[in-house]
């Protein structure tokens, strides 16, 4: 009996990451909103839209797994993508705030008001309408990395050049989006949203429910990574990954592989910025900052490249040490933290936690299919004899 | 060799690749018939895998013509478009993926649709796994099916590396020293292989081991510094005296 493909698309840790994720969907909105304050279980209303922010950058490791961990393409350009996903949605919820802002242009908002803007930039149109702003998210991001992954990828562009023109990229847009005139709020940013799809974006309630579409938006894109790298698709990408000539000899167009993971890849941050923007309440400029796309390459390094579950748990780890260090005496110390706990994982656990405890229990039962005669390392019986 | 032209499956002539000054490939000429199987000798550096390059796509010739089936001007395609008019290569270290198993690597080289959307919605039929059976049996690799190809001996992977040409259905393989590394037994099945291969598909050959070279009992090349030095059937290139002097004779 052949099982269903989805079911065998999920390995141990996989299922074990959704089980945990539908958990955490449940349990963290249950805690805050059906136990009294008084209860000890009782999770504070900020913690929602913290977790709610992991969860994003949980998404947005996702993606960068997928291009860097799969198909090698270290890129450290993604908080871009992220970014302007976030900005997408931002521009949805400063059209949503018309006469509440502080100067109540029924159009403008407040910033252009103040900059003395006469009309709506034609970029701006359509923001007001969610569907648009939702397609916005998915094209800006993916439309960028389409336009730049063909010049790249034909002009067989790799490794450290590669990764070096995603900072450019990045760098490049975080220096626009910092101009005032270039009409998206400059340094400040987009922020003080009131509401989205009419919804008070500071109600609790509206934070529960961006947060458990948070954890539904993180499950279905690792069901879609997942079921991609399992395919014949994701068995070209490690190819590449490893051998790119030899892949072109086979016939295999591999720029069009690495284009379509790219491109999968920025839609993909681009939701996790739109996820992220409502529920921090901001974006601006310094998302863009080139150190913010190295630090997403940390979080998958750490939980475990080529793994996805473990750029997921990375992420949350990181963040939540970060959250737990920039907050009081250790403050200053985060980026020594950071970096020390780079340098800890590439030199002790280079496969990152979940590639290290897969390793442990391959070890723990060496028995299966894949190497059923006579052990792992031991070579096998020459064919000849 | 300019009066035998096109109608060949291969035809280079006057080839001339140049690195920074230094002629790998010296105005080789060379024709390789449909259905034949050609042995390629020559000293370390005699331009042999150079000219495995051009015919591939990998390197761009600074002279000559490159033609396949006649007409088709291989100077002007990539990699690509070269693999997909049918010519499939072994490389002189065995390239193997080697995260993958035996089965996936010879999958992934299976003929077939090579575009992503394709490859996204792939499933193996009937006629694919019986074809991936066959191979596995033919490079005697069945046992290792599922072990990842990273684990497998020098040996192996040179005979997956040749299975997987054979999964490619290629029209011509140029297959790069695929005896290296193996032992006195391995080769003998290597050369029994080949001339397996050879009974529907043309074969280009790199070899240093002359028994092997023996074993496979077709007419040889001899190239030296870049062009041919001899053509020929083992013996007669064997008696030639200007091989003897570079090659055969050290
Ligand atoms: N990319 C390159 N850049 C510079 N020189 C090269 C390059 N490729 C090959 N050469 C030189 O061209 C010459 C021919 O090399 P080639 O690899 O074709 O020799 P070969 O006949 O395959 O030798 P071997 O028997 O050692 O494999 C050598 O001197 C080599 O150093
Ligand atoms: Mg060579």
């Amino acid at each position: 009996m052949r099982q269903p493909y989805t079911m065998r698309m999920l390995d141990g840790r996989g299922w074990i990451f959704l089980v945990v994720l539908a958990a955490i969907a449940v349990v963290v909105p249950v805690l805050n909103f059906a136990l009294p304050p008084s209860s000890p279980f009782y999770l504070q209303n900020h913690w929602v839209p913290l977790f709610g922010k992991y969860l994003c950058f949980a998404l947005l490791a996702v993606a960068v797994d997928l291009v860097w961990g799969y198909c090698g393409i270290l890129s450290l350009g993604h908080g871009a993508f992220f970014a302007l996903g976030g900005y997408a949605m931002g521009m949805y919820m400063m059209r949503q705030i018309g006469t509440r802002g502080v100067y109540a242009h029924p159009i403008l908002p407040d910033f252009m008001v103040f900059l003395n803007w006469p009309e709506l930039p034609f970029y701006w149109y359509g923001f007001n309408w969610f569907p648009y702003a939702v397609l916005m998210v998915l094209l800006v991001p993916g439309v960028l990395a389409f336009v730049f992954g063909w010049f790249a990828f034909r002009s067989r562009v790799t490794g450290v050049y590669l990764s070096i023109i995603t900072q450019a990229l990045t760098f490049a847009l975080m220096l626009g989006f910092f101009r005032n005139n270039f009409g998206f709020g400059g340094n400040n940013g987009l922020t003080d949203f009131k509401d989205i799809l009419g919804f008070n974006v500071q109600a609790q309630s509206t934070r529960a429910v961006l947060f458990v579409l948070s954890a539904l938006a993180l499950a279905l894109s690792f069901l879609l990574c997942q079921w991609l790298v399992k395919s014949k698709f994701g068995k070209v990408l490690v190819a590449i990954r490893d051998e790119e000539p030899r892949v072109r000899f086979l016939g295999y167009r591999v720029e069009n592989y690495k284009l379509a993971a790219f491109v999968l890849s920025a839609c993909l941050a681009g939701i996790a910025g739109a996820l992220y923007v409502p529920q921090v309440g901001i974006i601006n400029p310094s998302e863009f900052s080139p150190a913010n796309s190295i630090e997403i390459v940390v979080w998958v390094a750490v939980g475990g490249r080529g793994t996805l579950v473990g750029a997921a748990l990375g992420a949350v780890v990181v963040n939540y040490a970060k959250t737990y260090f920039t907050t009081g005496l250790l403050a200053p110390y985060w980026l020594f933290a950071l970096g020390g706990l780079f340098v800890l994982v590439t030199l002790l656990l280079p496969k990152g936690i979940v590639g290290t405890i897969s390793d442990w229990i391959a070890r723990e039962k060496p028995m299966n299919g894949a190497v059923a005669n006579g052990g792992a390392a031991e070579p096998a019986p020459k064919p000849a004899e | 060799m300019n009066g035998t032209a096109p109608q060949s499956l291969l035809y280079l002539d006057g080839v001339t690749v140049s690195f920074e000054g230094f002629r790998a490939l010296n105005k080789l000429s060379l024709v390789v018939e449909a259905g034949e199987m050609r042995a390629i000798i020559g000293p370390n550096g005699a331009g042999k895998t150079t000219m495995m390059d051009v015919v591939t796509g990998k390197t761009r010739p600074d002279q000559g013509d490159v033609l396949f089936g006649g007409d088709i001007d291989l100077t002007k395609l990539d990699e690509t478009e070269i693999a997909r008019l049918g010519i499939g290569r072994k490389f002189q270290k065995p390239t193997v993926f080697e995260n993958h198993t035996v089965i996936d690597n010879l999958t992934l080289a299976l003929a077939g649709d090579r575009r992503a959307r394709a490859a996204a919605f792939w499933h193996e039929d009937a006629e694919e796994s019986a074809r991936l059976d066959e191979i596995l049996g033919i490079v005697r690799l069945g046992e290792h099916r599922d072990r990842l190809a990273g684990r497998l001996s020098h040996g192996q992977k040179q005979w997956l590396e040749i299975g997987m040409l054979l999964a490619q259905e290629p029209r011509l393989l140029l297959v790069d020293e695929p005896a290296a590394g193996m032992t006195d037994a391995e080769t003998k099945q290597t050369a029994e292989l080949l001339r397996q291969i050879n009974r529907d598909r043309t074969v280009i050959v790199v070899e240093h081991d002359m028994s092997f070279v023996r074993e496979l009992g077709v007419r040889v090349t001899v190239l030296h510094e870049g062009s041919v030095l001899a053509e020929g059937s083992l013996d007669q290139v064997s008696a030639d005296e200007r091989v003897i002097e570079v090659y055969l004779g050290r």
